[in-house]
């Protein structure tokens, strides 16, 4: 066990090397640099004015050298300086983090809440009027947009309630009502989506673990139907279940970044967007990096989680 | 237009007697679901090679007098804020959005099929190290390398193309390079190296050709969630760029600024990105579930 994790985390470890490189170069290819924008609006700027602020946002060295620098960065925990806003990048990053991980929390939980049930209720009763429901609801669930579920929710929410929805980011600390509003409609947009493929994985792998025979004799023995399928069978075909979640809930910053941007939440994923039309490459760099440590985090996890949910799955053998 | 060819493809499994009707006749009984995505999508391709004849408007052409006009005889589904007329709009929007999907996945699929083939056909260490270079492209959630990518090329139709097409390769070479593994072990293989055929050649006319039923497959699924990520990208500002009518992008800031006064806005540009990938959806997991019985669920 103790070398199969050293195993994974060495792994983890070229791979967020390897990620790192990649989101280096993609960004280099980008045309144009944060000084043409920022004076795109001024209009004339002199070579060497030009010349003298590149030199001072470090981006006038060659890429390797801009490389290594922000690999030492992140080892030492230093995010370099955010052009855009002239603050270091993790002071800029830092107060959007909370909001993020609410949001994708909630998001997690709601796809959850509605997705196994709804999987378990579609497996058990398959192929009558209640499962092939199921199924286009959730099929809905992942072809409708995030975002645009948002607008439409808003949408309906003005029309019918007359209620606006806050423009500007309310605190806990200040209204706690309308800050859990201001976050359960956008978790519910984007919880549907995640639900729709817990829903779909659940069922499937149920139905192929109530085909087996042990599930046979907890019938025969005379185990009342909700025993069988919560206790016996569930059991059993939550493993593939674990591995949707771990993914989805790494991949859910992908539906946070057009959902934020709808609801006007101050979160890193929406400001993600803004960071790459700015071409503010610190804070784009930490940012996708941010995620994907996120993301292989939540894989090792996922990894872990097998052995404590399937007692026959060794490690390292 | 990649969908009629994976419509018709169905009989991979069929006798060679039996005509394309019956096969398709077998298939809407069989799956009643998968069939209407058929229909969806037939539909949409129809639309985006008509959209000349289907409009009633000019899509790009904007009218001062009638902005953000409720549906009536003469503007279907109204018209937005520049005076222009959303049905049109949307009829070439299915263009958009299919030309982009279906470039992008096929471009994905393609590239990234090749590369699962030979990493499974070579083996060794050259699968090894290939794996974890797909390793590092998968670990970034799909948007966001879309997004990055799409930031980092600019935008043109040409670009957003490449840009979701990127994250699809490590999708598509798993799956290729999964199938390869398996046909590779079989005798006809073995027979065909031993009577010394070339690797390539083996490679590609000896296992390339049965891998077909599991390419369908993938291309259906990732068909759906490239136009999604086509409509993302548009929405955010970062896909296709005017004066192509996009889905998307006519759900952007401005739909969303003048949502209260013309719902309608809002509601028509979204309902057509959800009908198109539930088709796709609906027709993919049918395929699947005929093709390759072994990728059920998954």
């Amino acid at each position: 066990m103790k070398t199969y994790i050293v195993q994974r985390l060495l792994i983890a470890l070229l791979t967020l090397l390897g990620m790192s490189m990649v989101i280096f170069v993609l960004l280099r290819l980008a045309p144009g640099d944060i000084v043409d924008i920022l004076f795109a609006t001024a209009g004339y700027i002199s070579p060497s004015e030009k010349q003298a602020i590149m030199k001072e946002l470090g981006i006038d060295r060659p890429y390797v050298i801009q490389y290594l620098d922000w690999l030492h960065q992140i080892v030492t925990g230093d995010l370099g300086k955010s052009y855009r806003y002239d603050l270091p990048a993790w002071e800029v990053i830092r107060p959007l983090v909370p909001v993020t991980l609410e949001l994708a929390a909630l998001s997690m939980v709601f796809a959850v809440l509605l997705g196994l049930p709804a999987g378990v209720v579609s497996a058990v009763r398959q192929d009558t009027t209640l499962d092939y429901l199921l199924r286009v609801f959730s099929l809905a669930g992942l072809a409708m947009p995030s975002f645009w579920l948002g607008m439409v929710i808003i949408l309906g929410l003005v029309t019918w309630l007359a209620w606006i929805p806050p423009l500007t980011y309310v605190s806990p600390t200040k209204d706690l009502k309308l800050h859990a509003i201001q976050f359960l409609l956008p978790a519910l947009a984007v919880g549907y989506r995640s639900s729709a493929l817990i829903m779909r994985i659940t069922r499937s792998s149920l139905l192929e673990v109530m085909r087996e025979d042990y599930i046979r004799t907890a019938w025969a023995k005379g185990q009342t139907g909700r025993i069988v399928i919560w206790r016996h069978a569930l059991k059993n075909a939550l493993l593939p279940v674990v591995t949707v979640i771990g993914i989805e809930f790494a991949f859910l910053i992908g539906g946070l970044v057009v959902t934020e941007t709808v609801f006007n939440l101050p979160g890193v994923a929406r400001f993600l967007v803004q960071a790459i039309l700015w071409r503010d490459y610190p804070v784009v760099q930490n940012l996708v990096m941010f995620t994907a440590i996120v993301v292989i985090l939540s894989n090792l996890i996922v990894d872990m989680l097998y052995g404590v949910l399937d007692p026959r799955v060794r490690y390292g053998g | 237009m990649a969908v009629r060819p994976a419509a018709i493809a169905v009989p991979a499994g069929a006798r060679p007697h039996s005509g394309v009707w019956t096969i398709l006749a077998r298939f809407v009984r069989k799956k009643p679901l998968g069939a209407a995505g058929g229909v969806l999508m037939a539909l949409m391709v129809l639309t985006a090679i008509f959209a000349d004849v289907l409009q009633t408007h000019d899509p790009i052409a904007t009218n001062a007098a009638y902005t953000l006009g409720s549906p009536n005889l003469e503007h279907w589904l109204g018209t937005d804020h520049l005076g222009r007329d959303i049905y049109s709009r949307i009829v070439h929007g299915a263009r958009v959005s299919l030309v982009v999907g279906v470039a992008s996945t096929l471009l994905g699929s393609v590239l990234g099929g090749i590369i699962g083939l030979l990493s499974g056909y070579i083996g060794g260490k050259t699968d090894l190290i290939t794996q974890r270079i797909l390793d590092i492209l998968q670990g970034l959630p799909l948007l966001v390398l879309a997004l990055v990518m799409s930031a980092a090329l600019g935008p043109s139709v040409q670009n957003v193309v490449i840009a979701i097409s990127i994250p699809i390769i490590p999708r598509a070479a798993r799956v290729i390079r999964s199938s390869v593994l398996s046909i590779r072990e079989m005798q006809y293989v073995e027979a065909a190296r031993s009577l010394g055929v070339q690797h390539l050649r083996v490679a590609f006319r000896h296992i390339l050709p049965n891998t077909i039923g599991p390419f369908i497959v993938l291309c259906t699924a990732q068909l759906g969630s490239a136009i999604l990520v086509e409509a993302t990208l548009s929405y955010l500002g970062l896909g296709v760029p005017e004066p192509y009518p996009s889905w998307g992008r006519m759900l952007s800031v401005s739909a969303a600024e003048y949502a209260q006064k013309a719902p309608h806005l809002v509601l028509f540009p979204g309902i057509a990105i959800s009908l198109a990938v539930f088709g796709s959806n609906l027709l993919g997991d049918a395929l699947r579930d005929t093709l390759d019985p072994r990728l059920r669920g998954s």
